[in-house]
């Protein structure tokens, strides 16, 4: 039988025990479905997702629907929106009770009095020239001085095809704030002309996305091993699809054969009843979905998968420390 | 009992998670199933169920950080159903 020390060095099973022990129990909020920006691709209102609840406003209410989501164990509160820093008080009953991670367009600043260790994860699409055509404004300049040199901040760097050959240059600024980037796809669920990924694209990003790894570490928060599920949506001979995703929402989730799955996982709406489908659009297609953290989700629930070989457990450890470092239960 | 018990846990996991070159009677009941076989909590979920529907006794999500090794799992079966007749 093949076992996790037959396959590492000391070095590499010293790595896996550091995660095997963090047992995560995500789910994702939707904390208002307000925002300040309107992006063209952003799936939550091209999906009519602002529309599906009538957002609770107590603050009281919100509190104790967080306590009942502790007692569901839940362990790592992902916030999206709508924007999620036009309701502090909802982002703070989160950040009291459970550790939180808070994604944003980094257009107003998480005072740092109240949320000093809390994630932030600012969305970036791309150049000025990129981000002043999908999202009206180059988000960027004002994001930047912000957040500048913020130990608990990164940039969501979502890649559009029109990217190609020149992500460079924006993780150069980003590494010049003194902060890190994730890279992630982007999934065009507004049918935005020219922005559908060919085969011969998603393989020039593989490639510009492994050689920024390579030529900046300290920045760049990523695996190959990541990079190539992205780009294929493959992992050991199976495609991603509704039949595999692990991020769909547990009491939503009737799919037999039952796949692997974040356990418990729920996505909910800002009226605290209603529940999404999983964890982005309700109207994107699975099968040419790239959601950066259902496929982390992939890799990390199919552990067993990856241990054929010593290179494929790595590859996965690999993935499980980047989602780690990313939602901070480990250092960058 | 508990030879009984541990040889039968180990056969779930053997068919449960596809393992390879090993038998219930090779299985180590003392090896660690996350450090070293690669378990995770859902893997452990699916066995709880199996176990759940053949010894009638339910594991706590709460008590899986605790189920290490087989022989682990087992005392806890034997435990729980050593409770289960005291009570009857």
């Amino acid at each position: 039988m093949k076992t996790v020390s037959t396959l590492l060095s000391d070095d590499w099973h010293e790595r896996y025990r550091r995660i095997s022990s963090l047992n995560i129990r995500s789910s994702i909020y939707d904390v208002t479905h307000r925002c300040n920006l309107r992006c063209k691709g952003c799936f939550f209102f091209s999906s009519n997702e602002h529309k599906a609840a009538h957002e609770e406003t107590g603050i009281g209410k919100w509190e104790y629907f967080i306590d009942s989501e502790l007692k569901r164990g839940v362990n790592l509160a992902i916030l999206i929106g709508g924007e999620p820093t036009l309701c502090l008080d909802r982002v703070e009953a989160f950040y009291r009770r459970v550790p939180t991670f808070c994604a944003t367009n980094g257009l107003i600043k998480v005072p740092r009095d109240r949320f000093p260790d809390m994630m932030v994860g600012i969305s970036l699409w791309g150049d000025a020239e990129a981000e002043k055509t999908l999202r009206g404004k180059d988000t960027f300049a004002i994001s930047s001085k912000n957040y500048e040199g913020d130990p608990h901040a990164y940039y969501l760097y979502t890649i559009t095809p029109k990217q190609i050959g020149k992500i460079e240059p924006v993780i150069k600024k980003i590494r010049d704030v003194g902060l890190k980037v994730h890279m992630q796809l982007l999934s065009n669920d507004e049918n935005v002309d020219g922005f559908f990924w060919s085969p011969e694209e998603l393989n020039d990003i593989r490639m510009e996305m492994d050689d920024m790894l390579d030529k900046y570490p300290d920045t760049v928060i990523s695996s190959r091993y990541y990079h190539q599920i992205i780009t294929t949506g493959k992992m050991m001979g199976r495609s991603f699809g509704w039949a595999e995703c692990p991020s769909v929402t547990d009491p939503l989730d009737s799919r037999e054969p039952r796949p692997k799955r974040l356990i418990n996982f729920i996505r909910w709406a800002s009226d605290l009843k209603t529940m999404h489908r999983c964890c982005t659009s309700e109207t994107r297609d699975c099968a040419t979905c790239k959601d950066g953290a259902a496929h982390m989700s992939w890799v990390m629930v199919n552990k067993r998968l990856h241990m054929d070989s010593a290179r494929d457990l790595r590859n996965w450890i690999e993935v499980y420390e980047m989602f780690a470092k990313l939602y901070r239960f480990i250092p960058w | 009992m508990s030879d009984e018990i541990i040889l039968r846990i180990a056969q779930m996991m053997i068919d449960e998670l596809k393992l390879e070159d090993v038998t219930a009677e090779t299985f180590d009941p003392d090896i660690d199933l996350i450090d070293e076989v690669g378990i995770d909590s859902m893997d452990l979920a699916t066995i709880a169920l199996i176990i759940r529907d053949e010894y009638g006794i339910r594991i706590d999500e709460d008590d899986y950080p605790k189920l290490t090794t087989i022989r682990l799992i087992s005392r806890y079966i034997e435990e729980k159903l050593k409770t289960a007749q005291e009570n009857n």
